[in-house]
């Protein structure tokens, strides 16, 4: 069974549909990227898969082991599993990183009928992981994202994936915004989070993340669907031409 | 009805029954003074919502209703255990209890005061050493102020009376605790505090006012703050009335050369409530930090006015209020500061951040400064708005509960105020009020 079936899934955000029919098969094990142009969908993927309110599934379906991930509110998605790097982490004053984590880390414990962690086991668990993403002791005192840099914010996103280790990560443009220092921290943190039975869904505009984080698959999404899907390779064509050469089968039957 | 017509006539009869029972035998000077509040409240009488002051707070239903003089109550022996929810004597320092506005020594606790340090009752101050009183009385918070303040002070008994010693740092906070009890009769009380901080010295000082049953009464609070060249007080003021209770309170505080003072309101009770905090900076290089914070539901309605005076060079004053508005509640922030003529390098900044939870609750933000003087840094800013949706989705993408995300987002809210408490009496009561008004108490524990 795939870990994420995704079957000509359509949403619309407000009144515009946005996804025209995406179908998409993710296995554990196995690193995604979507790629697209500007507008053509790949956020609202993303946020639909988090289900995030306003963005409307309107047709279609999406399994994620098996189960019907959009019947499931946002918390119990994070509970079963699935994780959204955000593109716009928010800030949060007021709530501390670690308070913050800890009760998301429990609250995921309590929902599998696991023993909640008490403070010294969750800070030690959390050491390693701040290490990995180059993240002093200091951070997990200040607020949530709080006057963050865009860089820290990614970072903290990536450090969240890594506490929370969820099966199905999807990184929504997490690239944006990073030097090519922050990017390979960050690329660091999601490779070390490859395993087998976990997948990554890395949803980008460039190809420049995907020199650090090497996908098993690429997928180009225009105008709400996937028009073309390969390896590595893809990425590196659509580097060179851009995205004109993959129109939308609507746009190019038009006149 | 004709007493309906002109509530006044009521209070001065009153106060001439009070004056042959009660105020006969007093100094000279204290009935000089009452009788100026007495003149003054028969003067301007109630305010109307016409008044620019009330305009958001009608105060016809405390007009209107025929109270009971809590002077007529006998000490009805209200115990310990009924005043221990309310109480800090389980902290440190000492703490003053007033039942119905009459000073309770059973109740009371008083411990490791520094020599010279003065605190207790201030109508036994009066009556013991009334020349330590009447330099300050009424100096201060004048009659003037507002009716409220002209009728406290035709009407005052009790309060507390705190005077701080020249050099002296109290280490400990004071506590005065106000309780009021059910009467079948609703009751007014007028409690009158004196806090005298002399110079260089300093001290903590924490106003509770409480009702221990949910009777409809009023309380009718003045503060007069005096604190000298260089000297500090930490002020508290803390309102947890019964729901039925109207609460009217004015703080003065009067700031000498180079004092510090902070002032935290926190108002979580009441039926009707107006809270005044008056700062007059009289002497060069004073500070001042009001933070406020207001947390109501149902349909109370809570008015806080701030008016800070800088009448002297080279003062900073910074102020920061907050509601949290649920139910068909409304809260009012009414800000004013005034930078007179002379008060060049002055440094004032005025905040006010209203969070409504409800759709029915309402929030007035009236943010004002007046600049007299062209030398200054002043800002103010006002922000109302509701929970941000996208931080509750980001929380519960990360597996809490809706309600567990929203609660955390309204302690969250508070705390920028809560972290300025350091009393940690105030503390806890802060933690047991902000819980009881959400769920996910435990949340709160360890986010605050």
């Amino acid at each position: 069974m795939a870990l994420l079936e995704v079957r000509d899934l359509r949403a619309k955000v407000g009144d515009k549909e946005i996804l025209k029919g995406v179908t998409l098969t993710v296995n554990a094990g196995e690193v995604h990227a979507i790629m697209g142009p500007n507008g053509s969908g790949k956020s609202t993927l993303a946020n639909i898969l988090a289900g995030r309110p306003g963005y409307e599934p309107i047709g279609g379906s999406v399994r994620y082991e098996g189960k019907d991930l959009l019947a499931m509110k946002p918390e119990n998605r994070a509970r079963e599993g699935v994780f959204l790097a955000f593109q716009y982490p928010v800030e949060i004053p007021g709530v501390g990183n670690a308070y913050f984590l800890k009760s998301a880390v429990n609250a995921i414990r309590r929902y599998r009928n696991e023993p909640e962690l008490d403070a010294m086991e969750f800070m030690d668990i959390v050491n390693d992981k701040m290490k990995l993403l180059g993240l002093d002791e200091a951070f997990l005192s200040r607020s949530l994202n709080d006057g963050f840099s865009g860089g820290e914010k990614k970072r903290n996103e990536i450090f969240q994936m890594a506490v929370l280790e969820p099966r199905l990560a999807v990184l929504d443009e997490t690239d944006s915004g990073l030097d090519i220092d922050a990017l390979k921290v960050v690329a660091n943190g999601v490779n070390t989070m490859r395993a087998k039975d976990r997948a990554i869904v890395v949803v980008t505009h460039y190809q420049r993340i995907l020199n650090y984080i090497v996908p098993d698959f690429v997928h180009v999404l225009v105008d709400g669907r996937i028009v073309k899907s390969g390896g590595q390779e893809l990425a590196h064509e659509l580097e060179r031409t851009g995205y004109q050469g993959f129109e939308s089968p609507a746009a190019a039957s038009s006149p | 009805m004709a007493e309906a017509a002109d509530p006044r006539a009521r209070y001065a009869s009153e106060f001439a029954s009070l004056e042959k029972e009660f105020y006969g035998s007093e100094p000279e000077w204290l009935r000089a003074l009452r009788r100026s509040g007495l003149d003054r409240f028969q003067n301007v009488g109630f305010p109307t919502l016409k008044d620019e002051q009330w305009r958001y707070t009608n105060v016809a239903p405390i007009a209107k209703q025929r109270f009971l003089s809590a002077v007529h109550l006998q000490g009805d022996g209200v115990s310990i255990d009924r005043v221990r929810p309310a109480s800090f004597t389980q902290f440190e320092g000492s703490e003053l209890v007033f039942v119905n506005g009459r000073y309770a020594p059973k109740l009371s606790t008083l411990k490791d005061l520094p020599g010279g340090v003065r605190v207790g009752s201030l109508a036994k101050m009066i009556v013991w050493e009334p020349r330590a009183v009447e330099p300050y009385l009424g100096r201060f918070a004048k009659v003037d102020a507002n009716p409220f303040a002209a009728m406290n002070t035709a009407f005052l008994q009790d309060g507390a009376f705190i005077e701080v010693p020249k050099g002296v740092a109290v280490k400990h906070p004071l506590h005065i605790l106000f309780v009021s009890t059910f009467h079948p009769q609703p009751t007014v009380a007028h409690p009158r505090n004196l806090i005298l901080a002399h110079e260089e010295s300093a001290v903590t000082v924490t106003e509770s006012y409480v009702g221990l049953d949910e009777g409809a009464y009023f309380t009718n609070a003045v503060t007069e703050a005096v604190v000298g060249p260089g000297a500090r007080l930490d002020h508290y003021k803390l309102q947890r009335e019964s729901e039925k209770a109207f609460h009217v309170g004015t703080l003065q505080i009067h700031q000498e050369r180079g004092s510090v003072v902070s002032d935290n309101f926190l108002s979580f009770g009441g039926g009707l409530v107006r809270n005044d905090v008056n700062a007059w900076f009289n002497g060069e290089g004073g500070d001042l930090s009001l933070f406020g914070l207001y947390s109501t539901h149902g349909t109370q309605h809570v008015d806080n006015h701030t008016l800070i005076d800088h009448a002297k060079p080279a003062c900073s004053s910074r102020e920061l209020y907050k509601g949290i508005l649920d139910g068909r509640s409304r809260g009012i922030f009414y800000g004013n500061i005034v930078v007179h003529k002379d008060a060049q390098k002055t440094n004032a900044m005025q905040t006010n951040k209203n969070l409504l939870l409800s759709k029915d609750a309402l929030a007035d933000s009236i943010p004002g400064l007046q600049i007299l003087a062209n030398d200054v840094k002043c800002k103010h800013g006002s922000t109302t708005g509701q929970l941000d949706e996208n931080a509750i989705f980001y929380l519960r993408s990360r597996g809490l509960d809706p309600g567990a995300a929203r609660a955390l987002l309204v302690y969250a809210f508070a705390r920028e105020v809560v972290d300025k408490v350091r009393v940690a009496a105030m503390h806890a009561v802060l933690s047991i009020q902000l819980a009881s008004r959400l769920p996910y108490a435990e949340i709160m524990r360890e986010v605050l």
